[in-house]
């Protein structure tokens, strides 16, 4: 029953899945292939970032973490939640696992946002892949852009955010 | 390519720490699994709802919706396209590229390939598992509004307008 209770999405969209191959199974068959496609993605990403987050669980002492990207870490802090989701590789929701970890660590809210928010779109990797694909022009522009973006999103969210609200957040990490 | 350096470099960090303390590295790993299952439901779900998504939205039918005729028509809908689908970007860059060889306005791409990256409405049962309700929307509201911002000006400078 907990198992079920634990698996209850995953169950629910394989069973729209197998409607749809039902339904029409021209179209469920492209569905299962591009799944998976996904799912390879996924196992390819997937196991390194989580033994990553592991690893830094267990070595990064929270004051370490705190000094650099905590409540007082300032500039400091924000360049550096830049560089390490700027860095890495991987689909977005392989950064929200690394957040828990920094939340954790004692991380401050708007620097793990714009960890998330430079993970999701100033990848250097990806970005040589991007001018490559639209352009210079396009690609330049678009970094440009998003750097200021991410910090001024990160900051109002974190303002729009209520004090007990944000400890809540940050005991539910300690949770996962 | 990408993930040979991540597997390369976990695998040396992975040695070094079992070198240096296998207990450490034994609760390491028990962790990474922990954190892991946690999120397998999920992650599964989203897959297969992306593989739902993607088997309707095909490429044909995106760019017969924004083409650079449509305007801010066609921008809204290539942004609620990008916020709804989840691409990975090595993807949806050839993707893109291909849409606007086909007729899509450069401000129409700039809103799809901004939300793509930013805005995610299948991962959201993910995030909502780290960040709560009330975050996860918000970080998506305000993320799906800014990529208005991002193909405006993307769009001028891309099509030359701009610099």
């Amino acid at each position: 029953m907990v198992l079920i209770k634990r698996y209850r999405f995953a169950l629910i969209t394989t069973l729209i899945l197998a409607v749809m191959l039902l339904i029409n199974r021209e179209l469920g068959l492209k569905a299962i292939s591009i799944t998976g496609f996904s799912l390879k993605e996924m196992i390819s990403v997937i196991p390194p970032v989580f033994i990553l987050l592991g690893l830094l669980d267990v070595w990064v002492p929270k004051e370490t973490m705190m000094k650099y990207m905590g409540e007082e870490s300032g500039i400091k802090g924000i360049v550096l939640s830049f560089i390490l989701g700027s860095v890495a590789a991987g689909p977005l929701y392989g950064a929200f696992p690394i957040a828990a970890v920094f939340m954790k660590k004692g991380v401050r809210l708007s620097n793990v946002l714009i960890f998330i928010g430079a993970w999701s779109t100033t990848k250097i990797p990806m970005l040589l892949f991007e001018i490559s694909a639209l352009g210079a022009r396009f690609a330049i522009a678009r970094l440009l852009v998003d750097i200021p973006g991410i910090i001024l999103i990160s900051y109002v969210l974190s303002s729009l955010m209520k004090a007990e609200e944000v400890s809540q957040i940050y005991e539910n990490a300690e949770l996962l | 390519m990408n993930s040979y350096i991540m597997y390369t470099s976990v695998i040396i960090l992975l040695t070094i720490s079992f070198f240096k303390d296998k207990k450490k590295t034994k609760m390491a790993l028990k962790k990474a699994w922990k954190s892991f299952e946690n999120i397998l439901s999920q992650l599964i779900g989203v897959m297969i709802l992306v593989g739902l998504l993607l088997s309707v939205f095909n490429a044909e039918l995106i760019s017969k919706l924004i083409g650079s005729e449509s305007g801010w028509f066609g921008v809204i809908l290539s942004a609620i396209v990008g916020a709804i689908t989840l691409i990975p970007g090595f993807v949806a860059f050839p993707t893109a590229a291909m849409l606007l060889d086909n007729g899509a306005g450069y401000m129409q791409i700039g809103a799809f390939v901004s939300t793509l990256m930013m805005v995610g409405v299948v991962t959201a049962p993910v995030e909502i598992k780290y960040f709560g309700k009330r975050l996860t929307i918000l970080r998506n509201i305000f993320a799906f509004i800014f990529s208005f911002i991002v193909a405006y000006i993307v769009g001028k400078v891309a099509s030359g307008i701009w610099f």
